[in-house]
């Protein structure tokens, strides 16, 4: 592996960072996703096989599994947005590490709104 | 007498290269923000109908499935989403290979393997969508949709 020179105008700080995280989130997505459509297509099976499935989806742990999904979700959403903003508005680059900060912010926020009833959903009674 | 001589113009004009790859990647750049910004509506609906509404995920089975798809606008938004997310996630998965597997053969396999998984689980989600009977003659009443029963 050739490895970098130290200290390249791309190297560490917000820039690199949420590129890193931005990759991450991607493909554990994609892999999600291609599990997702297996477990789904079972609807075409039968009834009991779909539910039989789902059901050991519906655990405690399999619950914060989703919390950390939607989570990965919710920040590639947003920092695909502001990925495209950089690209494309002409203010982009010179507010790309406030950007950043905004997309932090919307995470904290929506997962403020999700968190709370999806763990109701998942650790309530019945 | 002729004052007109014919020179050659003393060396053509620059005439860029002409690319033989063609624009696929300019393309490709493009459609990733494209996607991204329709799949934004897609994907936080299909998780707001699914996690936040009702009972959320405890509520998910077979009889909330068929519920959905017995709808043609659920089944247009998740085959949408489905292909869009698809290929997006593919075309993203394909950068990163060819940014980390150097070897030609190894690029060659992995990106096979990317392929096939796209083909298959695209076709099998599209085949599922449409061919989904929800209400199945003889399935017990308990676990279908209520749209089954009235
Ligand atoms: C929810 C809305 C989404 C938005 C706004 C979004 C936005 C983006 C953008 C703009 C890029 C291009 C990055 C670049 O060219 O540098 C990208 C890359 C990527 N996306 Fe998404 N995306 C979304 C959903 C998804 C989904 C559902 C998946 C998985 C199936 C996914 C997987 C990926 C992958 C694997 C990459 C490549 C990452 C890289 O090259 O570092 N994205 N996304």
């Amino acid at each position: 592996m050739p490895t970098a020179p130290a200290g390249t105008l791309y190297r560490g700080r917000e820039g690199m960072w949420s590129w890193v995280a931005h990759r991450v989130t991607g493909v554990s997505i994609f892999f999600f996703l291609l599990v997702h459509v297996l477990d789904t297509s079972l609807v075409r099976v039968s009834p009991e096989a779909y539910n039989a499935v789902i059901g050991t989806y519906q655990t405690p742990i399999m619950g914060l599994g989703e919390a950390g999904l939607v989570a990965a979700i919710v920040f590639h959403a947003f920092n695909g947005l502001r990925i495209a903003l950089v690209d494309f508005w002409s203010k982009g680059p010179r507010y790309q590490r406030v950007m950043l900060w905004v997309v932090l912010g919307l995470l904290v926020v929506t997962m403020a709104g999700f968190l709370p009833r999806h763990l109701m959903n998942v650790f309530g009674a019945s | 007498m002729t004052t007109q001589t014919d020179i050659p113009t003393p060396r053509s004009p620059y005439v860029r290269r002409k690319t033989t790859r063609g624009n696929f990647e300019l393309y490709s750049w493009v459609f990733m923000r494209a996607s991204g910004v329709v799949l934004v509506v897609l994907v936080f609906g299909h998780l707001f109908v699914n996690l936040m509404v009702g009972d959320g995920v405890k509520a998910i089975d077979f009889a909330f499935v068929g519920g959905k798809w017995s709808s043609p606008f659920w089944q247009i938004w998740d085959l949408l989403m489905l292909w869009l997310a698809m290929i997006h996630g593919t075309n993203g998965v394909r950068t990163i290979i060819n940014d980390y597997a150097q070897r030609d053969l190894t690029r060659g396999v992995l990106k096979s393997l990317l392929y096939l998984a796209f083909t298959i689980t695209v076709v099998l989600g599209t085949l599922v969508i449409f061919t989904f009977e929800p209400c199945p003659p003889g399935a017990p009443a308990e676990l279908l949709a209520s749209i089954c029963t009235a």
